[in-house]
């Protein structure tokens, strides 16, 4: 979860250069991303995670903070693993 | 990246050559001035397997990567805008389907887009939302049947004849994309006659009354209609204008070439003249480096790099303005000649300005491309 979460950071500090983004921070309330963040989201957690968005998966509580993000993430590994 | 291309890339670039050169490019000056799509160069696009270039073999399409998707759409939009753009709007809702679709839904739609039984085109733009697609005013209804769609739809590419549309309505005031089937009841097609370029593009303006679709048909999610359908998709018809643009900007140079070697003036063939000599160089290098752009846009989409959203905007920015330019002076040098239909000059130059439209305009590029730089620097 640690390793996710870091990697998360690291993706989402390129977006938020200015600020450090906290573990429960709501990424679209700070107003730094634009429309195409939810693309380059969706792009980066399927490469990373090796993991595939399903229509299903697109609920934007999903991706509202980074605790949000690496629990969705660890429900999708624990999906494909089983 | 490397810039040498394989062996099967090398092949695929050849067929795309030969193809459009047979199939296609004998027919554009005609698809132009009839302002349509003659089933000859359907038919053989379909016999090609070219309407399920970006589909899965799974599902009975090429399954191309992006590098080789590049040449194909470089390679027919030098010959005919128009049909690169069947590529494009059907590619469009094929990539959605194949995204965003339910099992059931890839089972059902994507078979008949690889073969062709089925073309489809993408209703985003209305009236009051061109750019601000978030301004779209289409409504879906829910009842225990389905979903009933009322509203207008414009421009909408291949909406002539399009047997699939991906429409997007708003579900609850959330924007949310469904695809709907050309045969449904309460759907009115105009045809859009006298447009500047892409003529023969059957451009269709749309209007839905009490259009009702079965509940199944609704793709992706409530609310994930711009925030990710349209986003995807017009990613992906970024990235084959891009290429297109590419194809014109070499058909506008090889024109040129052609024309400024047999033309004389002055006791000597045009391309003697330096002035002459300046357009061919710019012409040249700017087509390269379109090229190479959207090469680079290809390589990061194919590694999934998160930046290839980016690269594509870039490709697409650059290449059409490089489209535009090169066109308009190929006319230049034509001369009289090129303000004819005789020469296929006239076309490219109509055509490259739209590119510079769709898609997202050249000036929403600037404000997208500027903001990302800038927050990279920050």
């Amino acid at each position: 979860m640690e390793q996710s979460k870091a990697k998360i950071k690291m993706f989402l500090s390129r977006f938020f250069k200015s600020r450090e983004l906290q573990d429960e921070d709501d990424i679209f309330a700070l107003g730094f991303v634009n429309s195409l963040f939810a693309m380059q989201l969706v792009m980066f957690l399927e490469k990373e995670f090796n993991i595939v968005m399903e229509p299903g998966d697109l609920d934007i509580d999903h991706f509202r903070t980074i605790k949000a993000i690496v629990n969705f993430v660890d429900s999708k590994a624990d999906v494909n693993v089983s | 990246m490397n810039f040498d291309l394989t062996a099967e890339q090398l092949e695929a670039k050849e067929n795309f050559e030969s193809f459009a050169k047979t199939c296609i490019e004998p027919y554009a000056r005609q698809m132009d001035s009839r302002q349509e799509t003659p089933d000859e160069v359907l038919s053989s696009l379909k016999q090609g397997g070219y309407l399920g270039a970006n589909i899965s073999e799974q599902y009975g399409g090429k399954g191309w990567d992006s590098m080789i998707l590049s040449f194909l759409h470089e390679e027919i939009g030098k010959s005919c805008s128009s049909i690169r753009s069947l590529l494009t709007v059907h590619g469009m809702v094929a990539y959605a389907i194949q995204k965003w679709g339910s099992p059931e839904q890839k089972k059902r739609w994507l078979p008949d887009l690889a073969s062709g039984v089925k073309t489809g085109a993408f209703a985003l733009t209305e009236k009051d939302a061109g750019s601000d697609a978030s301004a779209l005013r289409t409504e879906a209804a829910q009842d225990e049947l389905g979903y009933i769609i009322n509203g207008a739809k414009k421009w909408t590419t291949y909406g002539q004849t399009a047997d699939l549309l991906l429409v997007f309505a708003r579900l609850e005031g959330e924007i949310t994309a469904f695809i709907v089937e050309g045969s449904a009841s309460g759907i009115t097609r105009t045809a859009v006659t006298g447009l500047l370029g892409l003529r023969g593009s059957m451009t269709a303006d749309l209007t839905f009354e009490n259009c009702r679709i079965p509940k199944e048909n609704l793709l992706g999610r409530k609310g994930a209609g711009l925030s990710h359908v349209v986003q995807f998709c017009l990613d992906y018809g970024r990235f084959s204008i891009a290429c297109g643009c590419v194809g014109i900007a070499q058909a506008s140079l090889e024109a040129s070439l052609r024309y400024s070697g047999e033309r004389k003036q002055f006791e000597r063939t045009l391309i003697e003249h330096q002035l002459i000599q300046k357009m061919i160089t710019e012409m040249e290098v700017h087509t390269s480096a379109a090229r190479l752009l959207c090469r680079q846009a290809a390589y990061s989409r194919d590694t999934l790099h998160p930046d290839c959203v980016l690269q594509t905007w870039k490709a697409k920015y650059f290449a059409s303005i490089t489209a535009s330019q090169a066109a308009k002076d190929a006319v230049q040098i034509h001369g009289a000649n090129g303000c004819s239909s005789l020469y296929p000059v006239e076309r490219y130059m109509r055509d490259a300005k739209i590119m510079e439209i769709i898609e997202g305009t050249n000036q929403i590029h600037e404000l997208m491309i500027s903001s990302y730089t800038f927050g990279q620097f920050k």
